[in-house]
């Protein structure tokens, strides 16, 4: 009934024709829709009796388990560990690999250098480094930002230098023939022409840092989100895991929207 | 010896795959008196642009040479200023910021630089528009732009290469009238040598005193044809009939060659 109702209302809306906009009400009733979906079916699930709740927490249950971890246990002090943490090791890897990237995209010999040694590494799982890593750095947070850094570098330079790669050439050509040197090249025209592209790419690895930071947290951590959910198994919580999972969900969501809104600001030239 | 001087200019491409090499350009030799404004014209693919892209630096003959004002050209520089048939303006930069990208990167003074932006403005007609970034301006304005930007840089020779081939008729024969207005507000003496290629017959004899007409590829000068219409020009020298027999002979010339080029 709610279902057919609800497709009544989208072909009314004519939301369900193909490839045409939505307005912007629409779009926002529609995405909020689905979260209410989402919550009612979880609800029904685990209030129904459906599912046992040592297996999985009500919606009630996991918010209720989180106000007690942010209220009792300093839950924050996790959360603040846990984004710095993604944010040091992102940061240190986009420091190194954005330039390097730069360079491999602009002079083909430094690419040819670098390229088939980083292609290769970008496929060493900075996951099953952790063991290793613990064995040279200890279980301090230098062995947390490292796993973060081989995580996201060389999928930062990869994609760097692809994107400052494909600066377009006659660009590249018109500053030529308007005085640039090699250098100018690289500074006033690739450099500029690439940093909106490359802002998207940093945003889209933070995201997969995000995953690392956790797998870094679940072995050998004594604080962190994801420490919190490797406790809360032991003492079969589900409310408290799933709460800190929507809560990097939550994170994630919330550090994805300032990057957009950063690099609406940084680059209106962009949009237009 | 002043202005541009082009001696048996050729250029072979390497072949690709199982192809065999292309010859883009037989030997060439052309002059260019320094103020001359010159058309190059011929059908598509006949190595004219070849021709301007090496006297602009931008790629390197097979054999042959070309000095301007007795320097041999071997890369691009400032003294040879262009404007592309693409739009190139730099995106991420404003319509004057554009314009002072040479300037900038010749290090002139910033508040000369300025100056320079600014008279460039004014004569090309792009007062208002300043602070305008590239994709909000249409493609006339954005051409305007690409030319105060070539020209800020004083250039010895400027080179356009079918700069107005992607407007619309009406927007390109403004522009044509606005690039005669432009480069004819110096004295004779003190105006710029134009090098401009297209494939349009009436842009090329309503602009240039002297009109070059390239073969089909591999691609030659076949046919010099001058004409005396005096400056300045405004748009109701096409209807002369001085202008239709003028065109009438090129169309001739050209023909021949669109057909060759067609048959290759």
């Amino acid at each position: 009934m709610l279902l057919r109702s609800g497709f009544i209302i989208l072909l009314q809306r004519g939301a369900l024709e193909p490839l045409k906009p939505v307005t912007a009400t629409t779009r926002i009733l529609l995405g909020a829709g689905f979260f209410a979906l989402f919550l009612g079916l979880w609800a029904m699930a685990t209030e129904g009796g459906y599912v046992q709740p040592l297996f999985l927490a009500s919606p009630g249950r996991a918010l209720a388990a989180g106000w007690s971890l942010l209220t009792e246990y300093g839950f924050l002090g996790d959360m603040g560990m846990t984004v710095w943490r993604v944010l040091g090791g992102f940061l240190l890897a986009a420091a190194l690999a954005v330039p390097l990237g730069l360079m491999m995209g602009a002079y083909k010999g430094i690419e040819a250098f670098f390229e088939p040694f980083i292609s290769f590494a970008r496929y060493l799982p900075a996951s099953a480094f952790i063991p290793l890593l613990i064995l040279w750095a200890g279980v301090g947070e230098a062995q947390k930002l490292a796993v973060i850094f081989l995580g996201s570098v060389f999928q930062i330079v990869i994609m760097v230098t692809v994107i400052a790669g494909t600066t377009r050439m006659d660009l590249v050509e018109a500053a030529y023939t308007l005085g640039a040197r090699r250098s100018g090249i690289l500074r006033r025209v690739i450099i500029p022409a690439a940093a909106p592209q490359v802002m998207e790419a940093l945003r889209l690895v933070l995201g997969w840092a995000w995953t690392y930071v956790i797998v870094a947290e679940l072995i050998g951590a004594q604080s962190g989100i994801g420490h919190m959910i490797m406790d809360s198994q032991r003492l079969l919580d589900t409310g408290q895991m799933i709460f800190g999972i929507v809560v990097i969900g939550l994170i994630g969501l919330v550090t994805d929207l300032l990057f957009k809104l950063l690099n609406r600001r940084l680059f209106r030239w962009v949009a237009l | 010896m002043q202005g541009l001087s082009i001696r048996g200019l050729t250029r072979t491409f390497p072949g690709q795959g199982s192809a065999g090499p292309t010859l883009a350009l037989q030997p060439t030799d052309l002059d260019v008196a320094p103020g001359e404004f010159v058309s190059i014209l011929g059908p598509s693919g006949c190595g004219k642009s070849t021709l301007l892209r090496i006297v602009a630096g931008l790629d390197r003959p097979t054999g042959g040479s070309v000095t301007l004002s007795g320097r041999q050209v071997t890369r691009p520089g400032p003294d040879r200023g262009m404007v592309f048939q693409s739009y190139t303006l730099f995106p991420w930069l404003t319509v004057e910021q554009n314009i002072l990208f040479g300037l900038r990167e010749r290090r002139v003074p910033q508040a000369r630089a300025r100056e320079i932006a600014a008279a460039y403005i004014a004569r090309t007609g792009l007062r208002g528009f300043e602070h305008h970034w590239p994709r909000q301006l249409s493609g006339g304005m954005q051409q305007r732009t690409a030319l105060a930007r070539a020209l800020a840089n004083d250039p010895e020779i400027l080179l356009l290469d079918e700069p107005f081939g992607a407007l619309d008729h009406q927007t390109r024969e403004l522009m044509q009238e606005l690039l005669l207005e432009v480069w004819g507000a110096d004295t004779p003496a003190a105006r710029k040598t134009v090098l401009f290629v297209t494939h349009d017959i009436d842009e090329a004899v309503f602009l240039a005193s002297r009109v070059l007409v390239m073969s089909a590829r591999p691609g030659r000068v076949k046919a010099e044809v001058p004409v005396p219409l005096p400056y300045p020009r405004d748009w109701m020298v096409k209807t002369t009939p001085e202008f239709a027999a003028l065109k009438a002979k090129l169309m001739g010339e050209i023909r021949e060659e669109v057909r060759k080029a067609a048959l290759a």
